[in-house]
């Protein structure tokens, strides 16, 4: 029945001004575009609030206060306009005592204390300490602060608290980036006994190069070898490959601490083999060594999926004929197959170097101190410290680092072009 | 293989040292997966081969991990097996308890992100697809970003909504870490797929559903299981957001095995890894079957 009104419409159509048709068939591509991606909506909006909405919450709270400003509300208005050179006002004093009066009733001070105490240590006691006393102080509140606790007379607890109650705050990039605000509002390195996050990301970024060369070094090989034997034994290889792949992650860290402790397999065959003393055991982890190890066996296969796959589809004739030209075998490999690997090599280092940069589990079961990468202490201050503003910035710069390397991989690769299994 | 009799002393000595040295990559890729086997029937509680194990000496192997696995967490793991002992041990034991919500939380994240993964490549194949590559880059990013950063994320934004700490939450976020391999796997195998069929179907007076139902899932499906074998095994392996969404309700194995490594470390987790061993070996096969059966298929279709 549709069909033939269809049919009718559409014969009526034709004897019609062309432009109709025109304007027709756009209609009905603009509705063939809206039902794709109708298809792909459910899993969109899906990914949408489970992922892309938390990563927003993450990013809009390694730059939001906390709730300072909402308790020290009165005192957030009137430090708008205060320069913070000088001693602030009475106006801002006479605020800051009100505050203080309803933050102790609710039981809210120590929040703004703790917070008031990462940008300026030792002024916790301070705060809380006057704000026990603050119902019985007088006017004028500037004076009658500063005889609460004589802390009071330097400007720099008031610029703290300022800094802790503004509602947007750049103090968790600052710490995150080992930096900090000097008396003067100068952003200055902290102390270099005190630096830890930039050793991190350094050593962060210093493993992953070196675990993602290791990856390359031992993948091309086995990669090559696949790619050049034939189907039957090449499959059965394969399965040496993939099975680690399938393997749980934790599994596979398991069994390396099993293998590269002190007492462990690798150690009792070095000194079966008279390599070393059985005093002299090497320490294989609990290091970067062993952070180092277990990884490049992890990411392993993720370098040799990608290499193999562009290996297979390059044919043998090429290096054939320049052999044949009289080159070399090397100069064969290295002026003619070589460079049809590239796309291989980018996609395994890149997808190996992305994932290590990320890398949580391992270095945090066999990392030692020395092993440890940024993934742990974003963990370290999500768990145990509590700093989740330090650990939003730390995640938030992780997460931007890993987007540009994505969009380079996208540009180079094409995601399209990931192959599983 | 035979190498061609025009090759050179050097080039033959090249080419069986560097199958030599393949074949030590190989080792390093599998003796680790196959070390934790004889060390799990350690009759001491390290994690080292003894004096015994080396003379193989029946007495320094015992079965008392595999045992343990069993026992732990059981109210009286002597009863016999009349009394009661099969309820306590699936009520009680923490590994079972663990393997249990493995397989819960596991089986669901996979389905959820199966059928939403397919659907989405399905409409991601359809040639008027807008703004295809800026939208797979957005399904896919899941897995790109670091399970940290996701994890820590998640945690924040699932506490604010309330579900931190459930099942509902857990399983949101294994699926949304399951769909990136549902998507790459099932567009991969719709790559190869001939679009006329749908159309025969629905000119041939199919309803969309049937056409998908008996036309297109057929074909596809060895993508789609793999693609939830993926997922499965992403959220079997995850321990990063169980660590930070999941409580002592939702324990899995990996989380109890990462308790188990940071607490008292003991050959029951190599016994519990030379398990989880043998289950990724039946995981591969199932997988590797799924795959020559996608490629038959393919073949067919075009």
């Amino acid at each position: 029945m549709t069909t033939i009104a269809l049919k009718h419409e559409n014969t009526a159509s034709l004897a019609e001004d062309p432009r109709t048709l025109k304007i027709r068939l756009a209609k009905a591509i603009r509705r063939k575009r809206i039902n794709a991606f109708l298809y792909v909506l459910p899993l969109f909006l899906f990914v949408f609030v489970a992922f892309a909405l938390p990563m927003m919450q993450m990013a809009r709270l390694s730059v939001q206060n906390g709730a300072g400003g909402d308790i020290l509300h009165r005192s957030q208005v009137a430090m708008k306009d205060w320069t913070g050179s000088d001693l602030p006002s009475e106006e801002i004093a006479a605020a800051l005592v009100a505050d203080m009066v309803e933050a102790r009733e609710n039981r809210t001070i120590g929040k703004v204390a703790t917070r008031v105490n990462y940008s300026l240590p030792g002024s916790r006691s301070v705060i809380t300490g006057t704000a026990r006393k603050a119902k019985s102080l007088q006017a004028p509140y500037l004076e009658a602060l500063a005889t609460a606790n004589p802390a009071w007379q330097d400007p720099q607890i008031w610029v703290s608290i300022r800094r802790a109650i503004a509602p947007v705050t750049p103090d968790f990039y600052l710490a995150a980036l080992d930096l900090e605000r000097d008396m003067d509002g100068n952003v200055v390195f902290v102390e270099p006994e005190r630096q830890i996050y930039i050793t991190l990301f350094v050593r962060t970024l210093i493993l992953s190069v070196l675990i993602t060369s290791l990856c390359l070094l031992l993948g091309f090989p086995v990669a090559y070898l696949l790619a050049s034997l034939p189907a039957k034994y090449a499959n059965l290889l394969m399965i040496l490959v993939l099975l680690p792949f399938w393997t749980a992650l934790l599994v596979r860290t398991t069994a390396w601490l099993a293998l590269l402790q002190s007492q462990g397999v690798i150690n009792d065959i070095f000194v079966f083999l008279g390599l070393i003393g059985n005093e002299q055991r090497l320490q294989l982890i609990y290091n970067a060594t062993g952070t180092v190890i277990a990884m490049t066996h992890i990411l392993l296969p993720f370098t040799i999926l990608p290499l193999y796959s562009v290996m297979k589809t390059i044919s043998p004739t090429y290096v054939r004929a320049a052999e044949s030209l009289g080159a070399a075998p090397s100069v064969a490999f290295f002026r003619v197959y070589l460079p049809q690997t590239k796309p291989g090599i980018a996609a395994g280092c890149l997808l190996v170097f992305i994932l290590s940069i990320g890398f949580y589990i391992t270095p945090a079961l066999v990392g030692g101190s020395d092993g440890q990468l940024i993934s742990n202490f974003i963990a370290l201050h999500v768990q145990r410290s509590l700093n989740w503003g330090l650990a939003a910035a730390l995640s938030t710069i992780l997460l931007a680092a890993i987007l540009i390397l994505y969009w380079l991989f996208n540009k180079l690769v094409g995601i399209d072009k990931l192959k599983l299994g | 293989m035979a190498l061609p009799p025009y090759k050179t002393a050097l080039q033959r000595a090249w080419h069986y040292s560097f199958r030599g040295i393949c074949g030590l990559i190989f080792v390093f890729l599998i003796a680790p997966l196959l070390i934790v086997a004889p060390l799990s029937f350690n009759v001491e509680p390290y994690f080292s081969f003894t004096p015994g194990m080396l003379a193989f000496e029946p007495e320094a192997y015992s079965t008392r991990w595999y045992e343990n696995i069993v026992n732990l967490g059981m109210v009286n793991p002597d009863a016999s097996y009349a009394e009661g002992w099969w309820k306590d041990m699936w009520e009680n034991a923490q590994w079972i308890r663990a393997i249990k919500n493995s397989f819960f939380i596991g089986i669901f994240s996979a389905l959820i992100a199966t059928a939403l993964g397919t659907l989405a490549a399905l409409g991601l194949s359809k040639p008027e697809m807008p703004f295809r590559a800026a939208i797979t880059g957005f399904l896919i990013s899941p897995m790109i970003v670091p399970i940290i950063v996701t994890a820590t994320g998640m945690y924040f934004f699932y506490a604010t909504i309330g579900i931190a700490k459930t099942y509902v939450g857990v399983i949101v976020a294994h699926a949304t870490l399951g769909v990136p391999f549902v998507v790459i796997t099932v567009t991969a195998t719709l790559s190869g797929f001939d679009h006329n069929l749908t159309r025969a179907a629905l000119s041939l007076g199919a309803t969309p559903w049937t056409a998908f139902h008996k036309v297109i899932m057929p074909l596809i499906l060895p993508g789609m299981i793999s693609g939830g074998l993926f997922a499965f095994v992403t959220s079997f392996d995850d321990v990063v957001v169980m660590l930070f969404l999941g409580d002592l309700e939702q324990r899995t194995v990996p989380r109890q095995m990462w308790s188990g490594i940071r607490e008292q470390i003991s050959p029951t987790i190599l016994a519990v890894a030379t398990i989880l061993v043998l289950f990724s070996i039946a995981l591969l096969t199932v997988a590797e079957l799924l795959r020559r059966r996608s490629e038959r298929l393919q073949g067919i279709a075009k």
